[in-house]
């Protein structure tokens, strides 16, 4: 056991710590909500600097390093209070499932544009009918010529407005029994018949929306996997959402402790410092403490990969302790303004900062599986209790 | 970054919990917490034997027996001797626990005063002979040997040359004594600020004990829940089908884990001395003394009627929880210490 940088981990987390220094100067708070196109050209200013795929092979454009550099990374970016690459869906989603599935010449074509931030991927997997349930999507694909033909409706897409390519997954045999009869393709957002359409969330802002399917026109070829592999390709995608998310959500969550605790020790809208109402401060005590706990846990799962290939079970509940603790967090930091959490506009307090996160984390427990299911697959495949359905 | 036991320490594992679940099954742990002294007089020298309270062993060894006496308790106290006393002893002091020869524990809290391990005490020492009023001292019946806290330093005093008071207490394998000083004679272990700072180590080391005590605890009720929500049937179906019961015991699973991940790290920074220790300890004695509490809490509920029984062994595991969250004052103390860390 030894928690302490290798020499080599200590010389990148010292080089990144002295990049970001020197090229991020943004304001924290505007962290993850800044304008596309300005956090579009910082994604490529990232690529360039080298920090980008740092686990992806180096064919692919990657560094080819251990997952402990990506997870220095995610720690450094966030004590910089640095925003993220934009491309999530593609770096975290369709970049390792075509690394897994794809032809090389998909591979060429997809994964380095991802990486620089100039193709952006969204997700086409949920349905009106079928969120949690994915084997039930009814989108369909019918094989037309060279061609898949594609109709049907998708939702709660995040970044499909701004989006030149998805991952969809469709029904291509509706015969097949239910998981049988998926495939998964690649689809040109920019295709004749597709159309975006903004979902406003419970903050106002549009990000995330539902995609129209209108007899789309998709080459034979963009495919991941053969016709009927949609279920296990799809799969791989969701593996690696929660295998390599662990870290972006434990550093998320020590920015926004750090975030909470510069806020307590502001005097508040009644001229009194939260920091000395001892309710407030066993509530701060109390997320950092569980801040360390899933930093921790991921550090536990990040061992088990390195030795195994596998992540450790330890680290299938991250999201869901961390989706909780994310709301209890900005709950806490919204009740300290009082009354004054309400006012928006330019007087909102620290410009609408918590107001928009504290409305946004409802949806950490939603996205990305719901808590629901999360607690399911403990259930079923950690502790091994009987399957409800 | 390496967040693994060695491969020794996991067979030292492997080898502890075949020993206590061989020796303590669950019947015969009930028998002897409610035997007259809570504890199995023979084990002592066993520990010996097998090299459990050997002065060699690294804090991280020891933190696979902490964990490891938590999943099936311990009647005899490795705790109070290894955690609490054995760290301010001299070399000559500690051979003999290594030899099983001695039983030791640390006496701090005072009556109708704030009683946590680093509030000022009155205890005194004048002449060689120490003189005071010590309570709720853990195994305190059982120790050969008392550190004492005295008002300027650490003291090794007798235990035949003080009046204890065993106390009969919830958690039958780890019971308490108040133990009264009367002009003992006392030998000095630390003064001044010396003394102080070792306290602090002491309070860190325990800290991470009862943390990884607490992960055991919390793993054994977690083990006992999903084993009986597989077995037992109602309507039907193993009641484990059910989310009201399954969901419960996911959420005892991530909060095991989160604590073990707290326990691990406190159990490095404290082998390693880190710069982080106090912090660590801090955290992981609050969350997971808390997690264990919080188990055997849901896998009582998740019994139903039987769970709630004295013939059942859960409420023993409750029990020592509870032990272990009120050690040196409830999670809220030590958040306030981690608050003031972060805020002050």
């Amino acid at each position: 056991m030894d928690f302490r940088d290798t020499p080599e981990e200590a010389a990148f987390r010292a080089e990144l710590r002295s990049w970001l220094q020197d090229h991020w100067t943004g304001r924290p708070v505007e962290g993850g909500r800044g304008d596309f196109e300005t956090l579009r050209e910082w994604g490529g200013r990232l690529y360039d600097a080298g920090y980008v795929g740092l686990t992806w092979p180096a064919e692919y454009g990657g560094r080819g390093l251990s997952p402990t550099y990506q997870a220095i990374y995610l720690e450094e970016m966030s004590r910089a209070s640095a925003p993220g690459h934009p491309g999530v869906i593609g770096l975290n989603m369709a970049g390792p499932t075509i690394i897994a599935w794809g032809t090389g010449e998909q591979k060429q074509r997809y994964l380095k544009p991802l990486l620089t931030g100039e193709d952006i991927w969204c997700q086409g997997f949920s349905e009106p009918g079928s969120g949690s349930d994915l084997a039930a999507g009814r989108t369909s694909a019918v094989l037309d010529g060279d061609h898949w033909v594609v109709n049907g409706q998708k939702v709660w897409s995040s970044y499909a407005h701004k989006a030149d390519w998805c991952i969809l997954v469709v029904r291509t045999d509706p015969e097949a029994p239910k998981h049988a009869g998926l495939s998964y393709l690649i689809v040109d957002m920019h295709a004749p018949g597709v159309t975006v359409r903004p979902l406003h969330q419970i903050t106002g802002d549009p990000e995330f929306n539902e995609i129209f399917f209108d007899d789309v026109r998709v080459p034979r070829d963009s495919i991941l996997g053969r016709p009927g592999d949609g279920w296990k390709v799809a799969m791989t995608t969701l593996l690696h959402e929660r295998g390599t998310l662990g870290f972006a959500l434990s550093a998320e969550l020590e920015r926004m402790v750090n975030h909470l605790v510069a806020l307590v020790k502001e005097p508040g809208p009644d001229g009194r410092r939260p920091a000395d109402d001892p309710v407030i401060r066993d509530a701060v005590a109390r997320e950092w403490i569980e801040m360390q706990s899933l930093r921790f846990t991921n550090y536990r799962s990040l061992t088990a990969l390195l030795e195994t290939g596998i992540p450790g079970p330890e680290g299938s509940g991250v999201k869901l302790a961390w989706s909780e603790a994310n709301q209890r967090l900005t709950s806490l930091a919204q009740s300290v303004f009082g009354l004054h959490a309400q006012v928006t506009g330019d007087d909102a307090p620290w410009n609408g900062f918590w107001q928009y996160w504290q409305l946004r984390a409802r949806g950490n427990t939603i996205e990305a599986g719901t808590s629901e299911i999360l607690r399911n697959i403990i259930a079923e495949r950690v502790l091994g209790l009987p399957k409800g359905r | 970054m390496d967040f693994a036991f060695s491969e020794e320490q996991e067979q030292l594992r492997g080898f502890a919990r075949e020993f206590l679940a061989g020796r303590y099954d669950d019947t015969r742990l009930a028998q002897l917490a409610d035997s007259p002294s809570g504890a199995d007089e023979e084990v002592w020298s066993k520990l010996a034997e097998m090299g459990w309270l050997d002065s060699e062993l690294t804090f991280l060894d020891q933190a696979v027996l902490f964990e490891e006496t938590g999943h099936r308790p311990l009647p005899a106290p490795y705790f109070s001797t290894i955690a609490l006393a054995a760290p301010a002893l001299d070399d000559e002091t500690a051979k003999r626990i290594s030899e099983g020869t001695l039983k030791a524990t640390l006496a701090w809290a005072e009556p109708g005063r704030p009683q946590r391990l680093l509030d000022p005490v009155t205890a005194s020492v004048s002449g060689g002979r120490l003189t005071g009023e010590k309570v709720l001292v853990p195994d305190g019946g059982a120790a050969d040997l008392f550190v004492v806290v005295a008002s300027d330093g650490l003291y090794a005093v007798d235990a035949s040359d003080a009046a204890v008071t065993p106390r009969t207490t919830l958690d039958g394998t780890r019971r308490v004594a108040d133990v009264r000083f009367d002009g003992a004679p006392a030998r000095a272990l630390a003064s001044g600020e010396e003394a102080r700072v070792l306290l602090g180590r002491i309070r860190d080391r325990a800290y991470a004990a009862v943390a990884l005590e607490s992960v055991g605890v919390a793993q054994r009720a977690l083990d006992l829940f999903v084993a009986y929500a597989k077995e037992r049937e109602q309507f039907g179906k193993p009641i484990g089908v059910y989310q009201a019961v399954s969901h419960k015991a996911s959420d005892v699973y991530v909060r095991l884990q989160e604590a073990r991940s707290l326990a691990y790290w406190a159990a490095w920074c404290v082998s390693e001395d880190d710069a982080m220790a106090r912090q660590a300890c801090l955290a992981a004695k609050s969350f997971a003394a808390e997690a264990a509490v919080f188990a055997c809490e849901s896998a009582i509920q998740g019994h139903g009627g039987i769970g709630f029984t004295w013939e059942h062994v859960l409420h023993r595991y409750y029990k020592r929880a509870q032990w272990l969250a009120a050690f040196d004052g409830p999670g809220r103390g030590q958040r306030a210490e981690v608050a003031a860390y972060l805020l002050d």
